[in-house]
């Protein structure tokens, strides 16, 4: 009798832990790129599955493949009790205005874009302070004076990243020329490889010797072409420095990957909140990396310049434009 | 003045690289189309071979391997619209395009299984790949003006793949305008009752056209995976298969002018790439859009006013029936 009691005691405790522990039910919606596109998406994948390792609940995931998806996406989703969901990337904005309206209690968190309901969380980044670090780091390590920048889709946010860019650039060198090509006006243009490679041997044939991509998978195209060509380039969203050692001069690192951690976290913890979070560099939103892979690519110099302008950004000594708050970039 | 000459011949240098899956592709497009078959296929001939030859070439370290691979798969695929095509008697357009979807989705799907990233395959290491090849003299010659530029940037320094790509072209003009499979392979295309009345078997002749198309596809696709990208990446075609067959129709259904307007749409997405952002003098900054759109815009002015009408194989996409 008395060891049916405890072990009747032991079922309930494991059972009620069982039900604590499932108090959430996370998804993730990716975006076009795919989650192994080595930079956003992949930052994201690599921030759940931290989340996932650490307190074992499981989450939905679909990777949206054309742009009708997304709304499906995200209302099947929270049809089927998921919460809270991560919309990935700019895209998703529009659909996920439309199902957040349907599913009020349900909690949406977006990065990359402003969505503003009740139940939404809006996470983004000071693209344009990480840029212009990498931009200064580009400047200094170019011999040529001359550098390149290829975006993915040719829309506001990728701008943003190519005017913080080109603000480091000058900032670092007054004198050098800066070669702009963005790779599409579809999103097919995030994953694009090819194309990304011969646009970025277009500005090495031009002089460029240092170029930074914000382009999704199609970077991964773009690092392949410097690698080839034996010039160096940038990545970003992700640490990419990993991917050629030796070529690649830094990344421009956008800490989605804590971003995504943090909604599932604070919602299991009770403490996630709707509204607008921006994280720049005071906040380590964004950054540029230093590891094994670059350190023989960064000199001291470097380094000391680009931590200098770091710390004069968050001082407010720098103020760097924002092509998004005026969609130009005069500065 | 030296600069711009230099910029141009890159240009060039360009144009050959972007051109090259489409030469092999429409290459392949002409055997398949000569012989009566409609081949909407291309596109999906050379994502399946893309991937094989980016999975074997990853797997076995040998972008030969990869090649062979590509190959076997994009003529197994050919000989399936073949099937369906020559033997089923059914619509050319539906096989082909059925082939289009069954490849994007299965490279992924198999990629998925295999290689658990996505539906890519892991980056390939240099000796996995074709990569440059640096013709002898290329630096001692390269002092010489004009010659020497010509044969450093515009000759020198392409991988293997772009010369076959390249040589494939007279070699084409060779078999179907010189040999006897050549005029079966006409004629077939044209008038099958009579190839069939000489006692020739046309389902025979359009199969192995079928293998001629298979084997130039495979080589397109194991080029862009193996040799211009290291890697397969999802889609990674990007719609090259149709402009291959654009670019046999805008020629004719002939190697030459097919070769030529496969150089005419490298050409123009290599200046797109340099004309982006330039500010041109009277003009200003020319909008992304506005190239990127270039290309397809003179393909139009150029189709509707300069090259006349494109005649078709007069028996393409009829399936043969010997008797009513």
């Amino acid at each position: 009798m008395k060891r049916m009691l405890i072990a009747a005691g032991l079922a309930f405790v494991m059972a009620s832990g069982a039900a604590g522990a499932a108090e959430i039910k996370p998804a993730v919606v990716f975006d076009m790129g795919g989650k192994f596109d080595k930079s956003f998406n992949e930052g994201i994948y690599n921030g759940l599955e931290k989340f996932r390792k650490e307190t074992g609940i499981a989450y939905r995931e679909f990777e949206v493949t054309n742009e009708t998806q997304r709304e499906q996406a995200l209302r099947r989703m929270a049809q089927r009790g998921s919460d809270p969901v991560i919309a990935v990337g700019f895209a998703q904005a529009p659909a996920l205005e439309k199902v957040a309206r349907e599913f009020p209690d349900t909690r949406f968190t977006i990065i990359d874009m402003v969505v503003d309901l009740p139940n939404v969380q809006s996470v983004v980044f000071k693209e344009h302070e990480g840029s212009f670090l990498v931009g200064v780091a580009a400047a200094m390590a170019s011999k040529t004076g001359k550098v390149g920048f290829v975006g993915g889709m040719d829309i506001p946010l990728i701008r943003k990243f190519a005017c913080g860019y080109e603000q480091g650039v000058l900032y670092a060198n007054p004198d050098a020329e800066i070669f702009q090509n963005m790779t599409g006006t579809t999103p097919s243009a995030w994953n694009n490889p090819t194309k990304g490679g011969e646009l970025a041997r277009s500005q090495f044939d031009r002089g460029a010797d240092v170029v930074y991509a914000a382009a999704g998978g199609t970077g991964i195209g773009v690092y392949q072409a410097a690698k080839d060509s034996g010039k160096l380039a940038i990545g970003v969203d992700s640490n990419q420095n990993y991917l050629h050692p030796g070529t690649m001069l830094t990344s421009m690192t956008k800490r989605v990957d804590v971003a995504a951690y943090n909604t599932f976290k604070t919602a299991l913890d009770g403490t996630w909140k709707p509204g607008i979070q921006v994280l720049g560099l005071a906040e380590d939103g964004v950054g540029w990396a230093l590891d094994e892979h670059n350190r023989d690519l960064v000199s001291a110099a470097m380094k000391a310049k680009v931590e200098q302008a770091r710390t004069d950004i968050i001082a407010g000594k720098i103020k760097v434009h924002d092509y998004m708050a005026d969609n130009t970039c005069n500065y | 003045m030296e600069e711009a000459f230099l910029l141009s011949v890159l240009t060039l240098d360009a144009t050959l690289r972007v051109a090259t899956p489409l030469v092999l592709a429409s290459l392949a497009g002409l055997f398949a189309e000569r012989s009566g078959i409609v081949d909407i296929g291309l596109e999906g001939k050379m994502l399946g071979s893309a991937f094989a030859a980016a999975a074997v070439a990853a797997v076995s370290g040998s972008a030969w391997l990869g090649l062979v691979a590509g190959i076997g798969v994009s003529i197994a695929l050919a000989l399936l619209h073949g099937f369906a095509c020559i033997t089923h008697r059914g619509n050319h357009v539906v096989s082909g395009v059925a082939i289009n979807i069954l490849t994007a989705g299965l490279t992924v799907m198999v990629g998925i299984a295999w290689f658990s990233r996505g539906g890519q395959t892991p980056a390939l290491p240099d000796g996995a790949r074709f990569t440059a090849i640096v013709w002898p003299g290329a630096q001692a010659l390269a002092g010489i003006p004009v010659f020497g530029t010509l044969y450093k940037e515009l000759l020198s320094g392409h991988n293997i793949l772009v010369y076959v790509a390249f040589l494939a072209v007279p070699l084409t003009w060779w078999v179907v305008y010189r040999t006897r499979f050549g005029l079966r392979l006409r004629a077939v295309g044209e008038h099958p009752e009579a190839v069939d009345s000489a006692g020739i078997s046309v389902a025979g002749l359009r199969y192995r056209a079928m293998i001629c198309c298979g084997v130039l596809c495979g080589i397109a696709g194991a080029y862009l995976s193996t040799a211009q990208n290291a890697g397969f990446g999802r889609d990674m075609t990007a719609g090259q298969g149709y402009i291959a067959l654009a670019a046999l129709i805008f020629g004719k259904w002939r190697p030459v002018p097919a070769m030529l307007a496969c150089l005419l749409f490298g050409f123009l997405d290599a200046i797109a790439a340099r004309l982006q952002g330039v500010e041109l003098p009277m003009i200003g900054a020319i909008p992304v859009q506005f190239i990127q759109a270039l290309p397809y815009v003179l393909t139009v002015v150029l189709l509707a006013g300069f090259i006349g009408k494109a005649v078709a194989p007069r028996a393409i996409g009829e399936p043969y029936v010997k008797e009513r």
